[in-house]
Order: structure tokens, then sequence, then C-alpha cells
């Protein structure tokens, strides 16, 4: 007998060793749905879809698909069952051109069983134009931006030709126009009775995209709810488990004496940049991705060279050439590629936590462990970081408290001025919250702040002013006190630029 | 948005502009290409007897016991591994060899089963790489040390003499005026090129150094990828080895020590990355010519033997700093 769904997954049951991730979770999408996978990390939204994507097999369950139970225990099961997987850390081969990657472990074959290269292009360029992307297939993918890349994995899941599609946080690095255009696919998608799949931190693509929502928590199903009916308070309770009121921090009153001044600030990357930042301030820095707000901040920390502009802290003039001064001076950057920069993910928490102030407590020429472990834990209860011991591995935290031991590894540095470049990419709701607490504390103990990032609620809610980048200059500095700061207003900065 | 779009299709029409294959190969080996060119006019230039026929076929015959070693180890470092056994297959394989022409069996066999005991050591490295988390490096120094182990054994420490002349001339004899180690070498390079450009193992090869992550994601079977390319690169040590000891009439338990260094040496200067994923068969050529050459003229020059090494190593070391400082600029 047809079923109504495109397919199901029954009682899907999962442990790596002891840890129960998944326990006894049931969902069913029909064509055509978009279904949103909500909770927190850790709640088991990717082991699920991992499963039903044949990269891990479950202890317990069954997959149905078309009416008929399958079993997955490959990628290429699944996608012989028409499921592709868009995944969250960008999947692809840097060394390899657009086409070899879309077409990677499923190459076009000529008749003697070798790879046709000629078709492989052909297909490969009828699979970007759907998605409008104007690049030369031969191109290698290190030479891609972040969002071209990304973009490039969709095509690549959208020319798969499949039924049913996972797409596990696909806007984390995409701009807007390119969020439009995966909208845009999505509707198509759908409207040709594919499944789709999606996992997002953004509540706001949720009640765009999606006609139904399934929460998890702790590997176990919550409930689905259709995004009609529901709105983010309650979907944030189901995720956190509690009653939450709101996810933001206070909005800080801008205070009175100037810590920094940056004026006319010149880098390769960045042009004439001035501003002046508060003490006990949160200045939010918004714009396109590629718009200068990172490169920003590199030339403030002495990683980018400056070309010409003063820096004065406290009315000091601040010679910045090297990190190390930027310190000096009370500058820190907590960096936007949480792994690459700010951890080593295989040291344990204390070593990483102590690493910025570690001369402080050498003892002679040994740390002294005993003084490493008391800085781990005081900022472990500041920062409620959930960890099993000083000696844990930083590699087994979750994103939110791995992030939190970046944030405690500047702290302990104890710095004037915390630059966060995209503080809460990639890290659930939850964590999202402490991460805005954590800030509002700071900036009462009198600590400035200049946060970077994409998300536009996270930029409105929580800055006491708003700059807005666009192509290596400041468009805008925007106080809610007196400016229009919507949405839409500060967009036409970010994408049109200055008068 | 609009920025983006055209920096897309900027950058498109720069890529196109240098699709002559020729021109980019040579873009990609300069490093290597200057560097022989150089040695190559110096010896020219300061010996009478470089440039003769007869030296230059020495030098091709010499070169090529490295070139099947360095064909495996590129094939492996493309993998985002490492075998550092192939010394000690050379020698297990030559002892093998010479002990099996002395029977007088037919070369085909003579050849067939050390190749099986490469292809049957590299099934081990591989197994252990692909099934644990074990280091390549760690995995491939122990069979180093276990195969040398195997040779000795076999001889009971003793050179093994070869007597048999059909088998000796594989080394040593000439087709048409080429020898027959270089027409060996002619047929692999083409058997390798084919399997790595034109097969989706080739691919699958690449991806897996190039990233293993997203390409098991992608389906690729990684594991079975590694296993295949460490048996490759045995048996090729292992054809390396027969070669020699058909040169040298003999199989010498303690031939092939430190090969593995010329072999990496030689895919490094050939461009081959030491992260997976990036390097050229072609490159390797010029990076075993190169280092062949450096010991041929370094004989010719009559430079201490003791000396020999330490220009060598500043061959490597130039030659890999060039194509460092070629990578930081286009970056």
């Amino acid at each position: 007998m047809p079923s109504e769904y495109i397919f199901e997954m029954k009682n899907i049951t999962k442990a790596f060793a002891s840890n129960v991730v998944l326990d006894d979770v049931s969902i069913a999408i029909k064509p055509g749905e978009v279904r949103a996978l909500m909770g927190e990390n850790g709640a088991g939204k990717s082991t699920l879809m991992k499963i039903l994507g044949g990269i891990y097999s479950a202890d317990n369950g069954t997959i149905i698909i078309g009416g008929e139970q399958v079993s997955i225990n490959s990628v290429d099961d699944a996608r012989k069952n028409g499921v592709s997987f868009i995944h969250q850390e960008i999947s692809n081969i840097p060394s390899m051109t657009i086409a070899e990657n879309l077409f990677l472990g499923r190459e076009p074959r000529n008749k003697f069983g070798l790879v046709d290269y000629k078709r492989m292009h052909n297909e490969a360029r009828k699979a970007l134009d759907v998605v409008d992307l104007a690049l030369d297939t031969h191109l290698l993918l290190t030479n891609l931006s972040v969002a071209q890349q990304q973009m490039i994995e969709i095509s690549r899941a959208i020319s798969e030709d499949s039924k049913i599609m996972i797409m596990d946080e696909p806007t984390a690095s995409l701009t807007t126009s390119e969020v439009n255009n995966l909208f845009e696919q999505i509707k198509r998608l759908k409207q040709n009775g594919v499944a789709i799949i999606y996992i997002s931190h953004r509540m706001e693509e949720t009640f765009k995209v999606c006609d139904t929502v399934t929460v998890l928590r702790d590997g176990k199903f919550i409930g689905t709810k259709n995004t009609k009916e529901t709105n983010e308070n309650e979907l944030i309770s189901m995720m956190v488990g509690r009653e939450v009121d709101t996810i933001y921090g206070n909005r800080r009153a801008i205070g009175q004496d100037t810590i920094l001044e940056v004026k006319n600030l010149t880098t390769e990357k960045v042009k004439d940049i001035s501003f002046t930042l508060k003490r006990g301030e949160i200045l939010g820095f918004s714009g396109l991705v590629g718009s200068g707000r990172t490169e920003m901040a590199l030339g403030l920390f002495g990683i980018d060279p400056i070309l010409s502009g003063e820096i004065i802290i406290e009315g000091k003039k601040a010679d910045i050439k090297k990190p190390a001064d930027a310190i000096e001076a009370g500058i820190v950057l907590v960096p936007e590629e949480r792994k690459a920069q700010g951890l080593v993910l295989n040291h344990t928490i204390g070593t990483n936590l102590s690493f910025q102030v570690l001369t402080s407590f050498m003892n002679k020429l040994r740390v002294n462990k005993k003084k490493e472990n008391k800085i781990v834990n005081e900022y472990k209860d500041k920062l409620s970081i959930k960890m099993t011991s000083v000696d844990q591995l930083v590699g087994e935290l979750s994103g939110g408290n791995q992030q939190k031991v970046v944030i405690s590894k500047w702290l302990a540095a104890k710095p004037k001025i915390l630059i966060l470049d995209e503080p809460t990419r990639g890290i659930d709701v939850g964590a999202k919250a402490e991460i805005y607490k954590l800030m509002s504390d700071l900036t009462k103990e009198g600590v400035s702040i200049i946060m970077i990032s994409s998300e536009l609620p996270e930029i409105i809610n929580n800055s006491s002013r708003i700059a807005v980048m666009n192509e290596g200059k400041l468009a805008a500095i925007l106080d809610p006190e007196k400016d229009d700061i919507s949405q839409e207003n500060i967009l036409s900065y970010a994408v049109i630029g200055g008068n | 948005m609009t920025m983006n779009k055209q920096q897309a299709t900027s950058k498109a029409v720069t890529s196109s502009r240098a699709t002559n294959p020729l021109i980019n190969w040579i873009k990609k080996n300069l490093g290597a290409i200057i560097a022989l060119a150089i040695l190559v006019v110096i010896l020219t230039i300061t010996t009478e007897t470089f440039m003769v026929k007869n030296n230059l076929l020495s030098v091709l015959r010499q070169v090529c016991v490295n070139s099947f070693i360095a064909f495996g180890i590129t094939c492996v470092l493309l993998a985002g591994g490492m075998d550092l056994s192939v010394g000690s297959v050379v020698a297990a394989a030559g002892v093998i060899a010479v002990q099996l022409a002395n029977q007088n069996l037919p070369i085909v066999l003579c050849f067939a089963v050390p190749l099986l005991f490469g292809a049957f050591i590299g099934l081990i490295n591989g197994t252990v790489i692909s099934q644990t988390t074990l280091p390549p490096f760690i995995v491939t120094l122990s069979t180093q040390i276990i195969v040398r182990g195997v040779s000795y054994v076999l001889t009971g420490g003793q050179p093994a003499q070869s007597a048999n002349q059909a088998f000796n001339n594989m080394g040593t004899g000439s087709v048409l005026g080429v020898p027959i180690p270089v027409l060996f070498v002619i047929v692999v390079f083409i058997i390798l090129y084919f399997i790595l450009y034109k097969t989706v193992f080739g691919r699958h090869l690449y991806a897996t150094g190039g990233n293993a992550e997203a390409a098991k994601y992608s389906g690729v079977n990684t594991k079975w990828v590694k296993m295949r390319v460490y048996m490759m690169s045995g048996t090729l040590a292992a054809l390396a080895g027969v070669v020699l000891a058909a040169r040298l009439y003999s199989g010498q338990p303690s031939v092939g020590e430190g090969f593995e260094r010329d072999a990496i040496a030689a895919s490094v200067i050939g461009g081959t990355s030491f992260s997976g994923g990036i390097g050229a068969l072609s490159g390797t050529v010029l990076g075993v010519l190169i280092i062949g050459v450096l010991n041929n003229g370094m004989n010719l020059l009559k430079i201490n033997s003791y000396w020999q090494f330490i220009v060598k190593g500043c061959v490597i070391l130039g030659s890999v700093y060039i194509d460092y400082l070629k990578k930081a600029k286009s970056k």
C-alpha cells in the first residue's frame, strides 16, 4: 500500500559507547514538505540525519522510504535511495576542480568505465546554472570564497536529483542574496515533490521556509509543530526544556568616557575607518561577508599591517604592530574560526585556557598547575562551562562550550576591549543566550565589546550602536536613539554603502 | 551580492586565460625545471664526460630504481599517506627474485613472486593504516624493520649471486639501444598516469588525500583507497628491487637503506604536497632526474662522497623553498 509519507524513520536509537545520543526517535515526512529539525547542540539532530545519510548506522530502528523498508549502510546506499546531504562543515576537496567535486563519488563514466571529463564538465555547467553561479567548472575549490564553496555544495545536492534532501546549516556562510537564492531553490524543489529536512539555528529562516518543525532534546523526540501554529518562544522552550523569556541580553546605553578612538585606520583590506568606542559599550559591526568587518578587527589587533591611521586607547596613542602589542594595550580578539584560530582541540581545557596568561603563572620554568586549575575553575563557574575536568580535551566539548573556553582564554588576559568575531556561529540557542548574558555582564564590569556578526537580530538586539561596513569602508554608524535600526535599513547600508 | 557575482566572473575569466596544459605544467614545475637545467648546464661546461651518450644512458639506468619507488611514494603522498617500508621491500624483493632465478624458474615468475610479496607488504601497511588511526609514519617504520629482517632471514645475511643470464639481462640489457629498465619505467609511468587521471579510483585517490572526511561523505570508500595505494607502493618498490638485483647480478639483503629518502625527495621536488591531494607523476619524473643527475655529476666532478650528502640536502631544501616562494606569492 503506498504510504502518504515519502520517508519514515521509526524508533531510531543510537549510542556512542555508553553515551545514548538518540533514544527511540521517530519522524515521518510527506513529499514536498520542508521540515525544520531543531534542538540544542548535542540534541541529536545531526546524528539522526547522518543515519539517514548513511554516515552512521542506527543501533535500532527502521527506515522506510517510498513505503518500503530499506537498509542504509553507506553514503552510496543513501544516494541510491534518493537521499542527498548538504553538510554543515563545508565538505569539499580544495585541491580539486568544481566539476570533480560536484561528481565526487558518482563520476560519469564512458563505455570503458573511465572518467568522462567532458560529460562531467557539461553536467557541472548545468548544475551551476541552476543555482545561478557563473563560475568556470575547471576552477579549483581553493580559489573560491567560502560562500561560493557553500553554493557548490548546494548545487551538488540539487544535481543529485534526490527525493529527500538534508540541509545541515546551509546558510551559515551565505550572504543575503545567496540565502534568497537558496530559498528559491527550496521552493522549486518543494513543487517537484522533494522532501527537505532543514537543520538551522536561525529561527527567522525556520519560519520563512519550513512547513513543520520537529524539536529534539537530549536525543529524545519532543514534538512536531506546524510553523504557522507556533512561535519562537514556544520552540525555544521546547528546545531548552524550560520557559525562556528572551534569548537576547539587554541593549546597553552608550557610556560617557571614550576608551578607544580609531582614526582613519587603513590596511590593505579596509580604508579610512574612524569610530569611537565608549566604556561598557557593545558596538555591533554588520555588513556582508567580505565587506571588511573581520579585516578591520585584524588591523586593530595587529595581524594585518596598518598602512595609515591612528589608534588611541584611553587618550594614549597605541602603536600596534603585532598581536602582542594589541594585547599589551588591552585589546583581545576572539576569532571567527573557533577551531582553526582559537583552540588546540586535542589539548586539555586547562592548557587551552591558560595559554594566554601562561607567563603570569609560570613557576620559574614550570607551569604552576595549581594556579592553572584555579583560573580554569574560576571561568568554568563564571561562564558555566559544561566539562568533566580541567584535563578534558577541548575537542570533546560542544560548540557552545568550546566558544566559552575561547572567550575565557582571552578574558583571563583581563582586556579592556574585547573583539568578538561571529561569537555565536554554529552554537545553539541556549548557549547563545548564555554568551549574550556574558557579554552584557562584561560590559557592566566596564569591558567594551566590538561584536562582528552576520546575524541581524543578534546585532540589533545586543548592540549599543551599530557600525555597518560596505566594501572595506564604514558606511554608517547607527544609534538606536536617533536612527532607524530596522533590518532593512542596515541591509541597505550594507549593500549600497554610505552616501 | 552584486559584488560577489562580479568577483565570480572575473575569476572565471582569469582561469580560462592559461589553459594550455604545457604552459601550466611548466609554470607548476618551474623550480624543478630551472634546477635541472642549471645542473645540466654546469655539468656540461665543467666536465667533458657528462654530455656523452654512454654517461647519459647510465644515468637513465641508475634513476630507474628510484623512479619506481618514487612513483609509489607519490601515489601514497597524494592519498595523504606515507610509506617508509619501501627501502626494505627493495632488498627483500631482490633477494627473492635472485633465489627464484637461481632455481632457473621462468623470468615471469622471478618478477611475479617478488611483486606479489611487495603487494602483500602493502596490504599489511594499508590494512593497519586504514582500519586504525595509527600514523602511517609509525606503521611503515615498523614494517620497514620487519621486512629488513625478512631479507636477512631469507639469505642468512649473505648476498645471493645470480647466475641466471636471462634474469640479469633484465637489468643490464638494452632493446634498440634503450636500457630495458628504462622501458619498464616508461610502461609503468603510462599505466600509473592512466590510473591516476582516467579512472575513478584515481579521482578517489586525490580526493582522499585532499580531504578524507569530505571524500567519505561523498561516498568514497577511503579505506579501500588507502589499502590499494599502499599495495601499489609495495608492488612498485618490489619491482625496483627486482630490477636492481638484475642489474647487480645479486640480491643483497642490506641494499636499499635510505632509498625512501631519495624517493620522498624526488616526489617533493616534483611538487607533491606532503599534506596530500596535490601533485603529479610528471613532476616526480623531474625530481628523480634532478637527484640522478646530481649524483652522477658529483661523481664525475670527483666530489668527496661525504660532501655529496651535504650538497644533496641543500639542493632538496633549495628546490622545495623555491616552490614555497612561488606558492606564497600566488596567495
